[in-house]
Order: C-alpha cells, then sequence, then structure tokens
C-alpha cells in the first residue's frame, strides 16, 4: 500500500503544469508613453489578457476649469496633449468661440490674419506631433536611430514656435478670438518675410526627410514584420470603440473633420485624407499596426501641403485678435469637435451666462483608442503590446487629463 | 586523417606535445639566462607553471582594456549615425568617459534582492564574465604571439566554453526574483541554445576543409593570400559565414536580436535588478563576447592573421588581425543602429527554418566540393569565386527586387 502512494507521489510530482504569470508593465515602464499601467496576464511570451489601468496623471482638468474663467482654461489645454498643444488651444478656443457666436447681440468675427496663423501653426504642431510618434515607434520596435532623426526634425519646428509665442512645449498661443499677440509680427514686416521664409525653408528640408523616413523604417523588413497584419483592428471595431483621427483612418474608415466637417478655414485648402488600404503584395492589412502608422507619416506630407498652400497665399494684413470686451459667452450648451493630430478633440461646455464655465468636458481621442487595447492585445505576444500602444499614438496627459 | 579522430570517442587533448610555449620559453629564456649553478637544478614544472601564471596575469589585464574601448567606440559610432557628437567632456574627445563610468559605477551600492537567492545572484555575473573572457585564451592575435592554451581543438574549446553564458543568463534571471529577469533569462536561454546550433553547423565546414580543430591550423590553411581565406575556398563557406555572422550576433544579444535585454519590452531584462560593479562585469562581458565572435569569425573564414597578399603579415599578422576584426565589430554596431528588433517566434523561425537547414545544405555541399577538388588550387578557388560572384549578382538582381519592400505611395 504504501509502495503504490511513493510511486503514485512520483507521479505527481514529476506532472509538468503552466500557470499564468501576472506582470505590471508600467506605470514605469520605458515603452507604456508616459505613466500608463498595464495588468499583463502572460502564459509564457502570449498575453492572455491585458488590462490597461489609467489615472497616474489625472489632474482634475475639469473641475478645476469649472473655478476659471475662460482665457485662463487655456493654459490647462496646453497640458492635454502636451505633444499637440496648439491643438488643444485651438480645439477649445473654437468651442467658446462657437458658444459666444450664439450670442447675437455681440458681434465678433475672428480676423483673417488669425485664421491663417492658427492653420499654419496647427498644421506644424500636427507634423512635430507625427514625428513624435514616428520616432517613439521605431523606439517601440527596437530601432533608436528614427527617434533622434524625428527629434532633430522637431526641433527645428519647436524653434519656429519660440519664435512666435515664446514656448516651446506648452504654448499658450491660440487665444478666444485670435492669436496670442505675445511676439509682435506686423503685417507685411521684414519680421513676417523672415518667419515665413523660415517655415519654407524647413519645409524644403523636411519634404524629402519623410522619403528618408520611409525608406529607414516604414519598408524595414523587420519592422513590418513586427507591425504588419498584428493587432487587426476592423472598421466596425474601431467605430464601436470610437475611435478616431489616424486610427480609424489607418482601419479604412475615410473620415477627416478638417474635409467632412470643415472649421475654420479649412475648407478654403487642398488636401488628401490619407486613409489604409490592404497592400497584399507587401502583407500589410487594414487596421493592423502598420497603416495606423503609415497614415501618420502620409498625413505629415499633407500637413506640408497645407502650410505650403499658406505660404503661397501669404498671411492677410490685419489684427490678430477680435474685438472682445469680455470672454462672457451667453447661457446655453455647446459640444465642438476639431480634427488634434490624434483625433476628434471635442468640448463640451455648459455656460450660465457668467465668465466661468458650470461644467467642461473633454472628450479625448487617446482615451477611446486606448479602451481598444484590452480586445486588440488578446492572444498575442509581448513584445505586440508595444508595438499595438505605439501605434494608437497614446499621450497619457490626455487620457487622463 | 588528424590525430583527434584516431583515439575513440573522446579527443586527445595534447598540450605538451612541442605546442607547449611555456616549457620552451623556460627552456629557451630563462634557463640560459640562470648562473650555472641553478640552471641544472631549476624545476622545470614549477617554471612552467609559473610562466604560465605570469602570462595569465598580464593577458587578465590587458583585455579588460577591450570593453573599454568598444563601450566609447559604440558610442562614438551610434553618435556619428545620429547626427550627434557622443561623449565630449571626460578628457580629449570624451575618451575617458568610459573609465569615468567604470569608477561611477564601484561606487554605486551593490544591491542584492532580499528575496532573490543570494548565492545564484552573486555568482551570475561572474560565470559570464570568465566565460566571456576565456573564450579569448585559445583565439590566435598573431604570428609568433603564445596562444594561452594552445592546444588541437581549440575551435571545440570556445564553443564549449561560450556555451556556459546561458547558465549564468538563467542564474541572473532566476535569481533576481524579478518577472522581467525571468522573462529576459529564458529568452536568452531560447535564443543562445537555438543559435548555437547555425553556429556549430557553420564552423563545421571549415573543419571539413582544414582537417583541424585547432586554431593556428586553420590560420595556417589560410597562407596564401585572400583567395586561400577560408569564405573564398568554396561557396559553401561564404554563405557558412554569413549565417556565422548572424547567428553570432544572436549569441552576444545584440540588435536586431536583443529580445533578453530589449529595454522597450522588458525594461532591461536577465539584469533589471542588478546595480553597480556588478552590472558593470555584464557590460564588459557583453564587449569582449562582441571582440571575441569578431575575433573568431576573422579566425574561422577571414584568414585570420594572415595578410591580404600571401606572406605579408605585418609585426606577426597582429595589426591586420585587430583591423579585421574591428570591421566585424563595427559591422555589429551599424546593425545595431540601424535596425529594429525581431519578436521571438520570429526569432526562432529565422533559426530553425531558415539557417539550419541551410546550415546542413552547406554540410553537404562542402563534402561533395571536397571529393571533387582533392586539394585547394587555382582551379577550385577560381570555380569557387567565380560561383561567388555570379550568386552574388544573381541575388541583388533577383531577390533584392523582391525582398526589399518598398510601400507604394498613398495616391495623393
Amino acid at each position: 500500500m504504501e509502495t503504490t502512494q511513493q510511486t503514485e507521489s512520483k507521479i505527481i510530482e514529476l506532472k509538468p503544469f503552466t500557470d499564468e504569470m501576472v506582470v505590471n508593465m508600467g506605470p514605469q515602464h520605458p515603452s507604456t508613453h508616459g505613466v500608463l499601467r498595464l495588468e499583463l496576464r502572460l502564459d509564457g511570451e502570449v498575453v492572455r489578457e491585458a488590462i490597461p489601468h489609467i489615472g497616474y496623471l489625472h489632474r482634475c482638468f475639469e473641475k478645476h476649469s469649472e473655478n476659471l474663467s475662460y482665457p485662463q482654461i487655456i493654459p490647462f489645454t496646453d497640458r492635454m496633449d502636451y505633444v499637440a498643444a496648439m491643438n488643444q488651444n485651438w480645439g477649445f478656443c473654437l468651442a467658446v468661440e462657437k458658444l459666444m457666436a450664439a450670442d447675437e447681440s455681440k458681434d465678433f468675427a475672428i480676423p483673417e490674419r488669425a485664421e491663417y496663423l492658427r492653420v499654419l501653426i496647427c498644421e506644424l504642431n500636427r507634423i512635430a506631433s507625427h514625428l513624435l510618434s514616428f520616432g517613439t515607434y521605431g523606439m517601440d520596435i527596437g530601432a533608436f536611430t528614427p527617434f533622434l532623426y524625428a527629434f532633430r526634425d522637431r526641433e527645428r519646428l519647436l524653434l519656429l514656435f519660440e519664435k512666435i509665442c515664446g514656448a516651446r512645449l506648452t504654448y499658450n498661443y491660440i487665444r478666444i478670438g485670435g492669436v496670442s499677440e505675445i511676439i509682435p509680427m506686423e503685417p507685411g514686416s521684414i519680421d513676417e518675410q523672415n518667419y515665413l521664409d523660415e517655415i519654407e525653408s524647413f519645409l524644403d528640408y523636411f519634404e524629402p526627410k519623410i522619403d528618408e523616413y520611409n525608406d529607414l523604417l516604414t519598408s524595414n523588413s523587420i519592422f513590418s514584420e513586427r507591425t504588419m497584419g498584428v493587432a487587426v483592428m476592423s472598421a466596425e471595431m474601431a467605430l464601436s470603440y470610437g475611435a478616431t483621427g489616424p486610427n480609424i483612418r489607418g482601419s479604412g474608415v475615410d473620415w477627416d473633420l478638417r474635409r467632412d466637417e470643415p472649421y475654420s478655414i479649412y475648407d478654403r485648402f487642398d488636401f488628401d485624407v490619407p486613409v489604409a488600404k490592404d497592400i497584399p503584395e507587401l502583407g500589410a492589412v487594414v487596421g493592423d499596426c502598420w497603416s495606423r502608422y503609415k497614415v501618420r507619416m502620409d498625413e505629415m506630407k499633407e500637413s506640408v501641403r497645407i502650410v505650403r498652400q499658406i505660404l503661397a497665399e501669404g498671411l492677410p494684413d490685419g489684427p490678430v485678435m477680435a474685438d472682445l470686451k469680455a470672454v462672457r459667452p451667453p447661457k446655453g450648451e455647446i459640444y465642438f469637435r476639431s480634427e488634434a493630430p490624434r483625433g476628434e478633440l471635442g468640448f463640451y461646455i455648459v455656460s450660465d451666462g457668467t465668465p466661468k464655465p458650470v461644467r467642461l468636458k473633454g472628450r479625448s481621442p487617446c482615451f477611446s483608442a486606448l479602451s481598444a487595447l484590452q480586445e486588440l492585445s488578446r492572444g498575442l505576444m509581448v513584445a505586440d503590446i508595444i508595438a499595438i500602444i505605439g501605434s494608437i499614438d497614446i499621450v497619457m496627459g490626455e487620457v487622463d487629463r | 586523417m588528424p590525430e583527434i579522430f584516431s583515439e575513440g570517442f573522446f579527443p586527445k587533448i595534447n598540450l605538451q606535445e612541442g605546442t607547449n610555449w611555456a616549457t620552451d620559453f623556460v627552456r629557451d629564456v630563462i634557463i640560459p639566462r640562470l648562473p650555472e649553478a641553478v640552471a641544472g637544478h631549476f624545476p622545470m614544472e614549477l617554471g612552467t607553471v609559473l610562466v604560465m601564471l605570469a602570462f595569465a596575469g598580464i593577458f587578465v589585464a590587458v583585455v579588460p582594456l577591450l570593453p573599454l574601448v568598444l563601450v566609447l567606440a559604440e558610442r562614438k559610432v551610434a553618435a556619428r549615425f545620429q547626427n550627434r557628437t557622443g561623449p565630449m567632456r571626460v578628457g580629449p574627445w570624451g575618451t575617458l568617459q568610459t573609465l569615468a563610468d567604470g569608477i561611477k559605477l564601484i561606487f554605486k551600492e551593490d544591491y542584492i534582492p532580499p528575496q532573490g537567492d543570494k548565492l545564484l545572484f552573486l555568482l551570475a555575473p561572474y560565470i559570464i564574465f570568465a566565460c566571456s573572457f576565456a573564450v579569448f585564451a585559445a583565439i590566435p592575435f598573431g604570428d609568433g604571439i603564445p596562444i594561452p592554451s594552445d592546444f588541437n581543438i581549440g575551435i571545440f574549446y570556445i564553443m564549449a566554453i561560450s556555451s556556459v553564458i546561458v547558465m549564468g543568463v538563467i542564474m541572473a534571471g532566476w535569481s533576481s526574483n524579478s518577472k522581467w529577469s525571468l522573462l529576459g533569462s529564458l529568452r536568452s536561454a531560447a535564443q543562445i541554445v537555438s543559435y548555437e546550433i547555425p553556429l556549430g553547423l557553420s564552423i563545421l565546414t571549415v573543419v571539413m576543409l582544414v582537417e583541424s580543430l585547432g586554431m593556428r591550423d586553420i590560420v595556417n590553411s589560410q597562407s596564401g593570400g585572400i583567395f586561400t581565406w577560408l569564405i573564398f575556398r568554396t561557396p559553401f563557406t561564404f554563405i557558412a559565414f554569413f549565417i556565422f555572422f548572424i547567428s553570432s550576433i544572436a549569441e552576444v544579444n545584440r540588435t536586431p536580436f536583443d529580445l533578453p535585454e530589449a529595454e522597450s519590452e522588458i525594461v532591461a531584462g536577465f539584469h533589471t535588478e542588478y546595480s553597480g560593479m556588478r552590472f558593470a562585469l555584464f557590460f564588459i562581458a557583453e564587449y569582449a563576447n562582441m571582440f571575441a565572435v569578431s575575433a573568431i569569425g576573422v579566425t574561422l573564414f577571414l584568414g585570420g592573421w594572415q595578410g591580404v597578399l600571401p606572406g605579408y603579415d605585418f609585426l606577426g599578422g597582429f595589426p591586420g588581425f585587430v583591423i579585421k576584426t574591428l570591421g566585424l565589430v563595427f559591422m555589429m554596431m551599424w546593425l545595431r543602429w540601424t535596425l529594429p528588433r525581431l519578436r521571438v517566434d520570429q526569432l526562432m523561425n529565422l533559426c530553425w527554418k531558415y539557417f539550419i537547414p541551410i546550415s546542413f545544405f552547406n554540410i553537404l555541399g562542402t563534402g561533395i566540393w571536397g571529393l571533387i577538388f582533392e586539394k585547394d588550387d587555382v582551379w577550385s578557388i577560381g570555380i569557387s569565386c567565380a560561383i561567388i560572384y555570379v550568386g552574388l549578382i544573381g541575388a541583388y538582381t533577383v531577390a533584392g527586387r523582391n525582398l526589399v519592400r518598398k510601400p507604394e505611395p498613398q495616391p495623393s
């Protein structure tokens, strides 16, 4: 009897078993793009489930805004998507301006010059944002050099921003009713001409660089092996999760607010909206990591086109600020969305006619895109998680607000 | 038939038969200089051991300087690729930067994870460090420069010693009691064990041609100038060289095969928990390893210390050997700063589905080549070079067009 028990226990000991391993990726991790924490349930290298935990960068932006006057909120929007702060400023200002326009007793129009400056700066900012996305994505996949190339070019853009508003990251440049005049640039002056020439020389330098980066990273065999066909987000899935911007265009949905719901003066410019397609000879599938990344690379070219059109027309004369006595929107509410580099940035504002909003809600494109991560990552490998996070291009400042 | 196959299963290792330079050194250099009264009673065995120890001391003192130079070189090369200047502050052109880093690391806290396995944790860096330096013992640096352990199975010894490194990696990953370390060490184990197979099979093609495992024999067989280097000897060794080179990059865990320490995925892999000098030991070992595999590649395929022209070996061929080795090291750096990283399954696919079958094909081809051409002469080498040339042109025109992935420009 004893001997049988011993043999049985021996058999049990030899029986191999595997167990799930729970790993916390982040909040301190090199490639979670900030302070995202992923709870990974791993079976070896295979991810059974990746649960994103957010909130490490929560700064109560929305609650804080209720105690601030409208112009005071603008610097806070800078801190949302700090990589594309101009676009965040703009999104907020557009919403407030729309709300103020509802009051017919006050008649104000955004000056032409301000509109042109806004589009110019925001498209340059879009390039800067996509450059950072391209560089960090290369680093996530393991290539370090594209990162520094991207930062080299972004540096020139930051110098341009610094010249027009004095700041490099959080600009507070676009104000309600126009743009900031903190560094005066007289219409038609030599300063203005120099500035536009500088932008032109940057574009001349930068446009061939996009092709160079496509050669270096986009068409690299290892890079395409790692990203093509990985984490395919179908158009239905992208729509149901509320993914927007390059993420939804990477899934093959032809949707860009600048073209489909033109705000400001976007209807005056000629540009295309890059949408991902199946490329069977390479192996790219619509909705995979590579498509989302490639849409951003193509969008940079389109932004260059828009900026070139502005440079060709030249900035119109006139003031850069509407004649606003005070920012005091009428009673009412507004939801306005604009196309930020990462997708649809919406602001919902409830006003009771005082200089402070009663309620302000920001609709963050990264937050919606990040929610798809859990479904996208199921059954993939650890290295693919990094590829997904990089390809949906999140900025935690905007996710947490 | 070399002696090694005649002694049954285990090869006979001969350290004594004429190749023992330490005995020669004692007999020819030391004893004639001693007073006559002492010379007759001088203990040869003790003298031999002392001479060996003295040389080992010199070796241990000199070789660790290599990583010091290589780390700086890597940083400078990377900086050039990335429009930077690299370290510029410490010493002229930042040349003393690695020294400063080393001093900093020595003074850092030597943290041992309290939950980990202390003994293994302390031991692991030494195993990796010792093994990667022990490889240097069998590398022939030049004509007339003694190989510290010059025995007839040199390349076999190198393969064996470098296989032990994976033990250190697993120990480091396991004993750290960190999940990232464990993932990294398991990746590393799988990778090194897999890539050792194509590595060994590529070496086998060389051994088949030279009919010896001794490093000095391998070098001596390539003495007739650049076209007698083993890489050009047959078309199969040409392929074998590239498989050897890529597999050795995987062996030393560098991009595109740096999964065990992939910083963007698993933080720092198996040495996540290490700090201070123990971390520096891993770091030094990595660079020593890089130099060692390049030196082995040069010895096996690129003529070792033999010159490009027959008979031309300046200063015993040592400068030529170092230049060739640094060339391969530079290639490794170039690849590291250009390419992204493979995924685990792709890494394994590359090894098991491509490299190992090609390696077997190489061995078969080398055997047939050896049957056709009894010895290496102008004809065999000429035909080999012609085949390599045609193959390269064909690969460039046919495969290059299909393999280089150019995405079509989006219509705009």
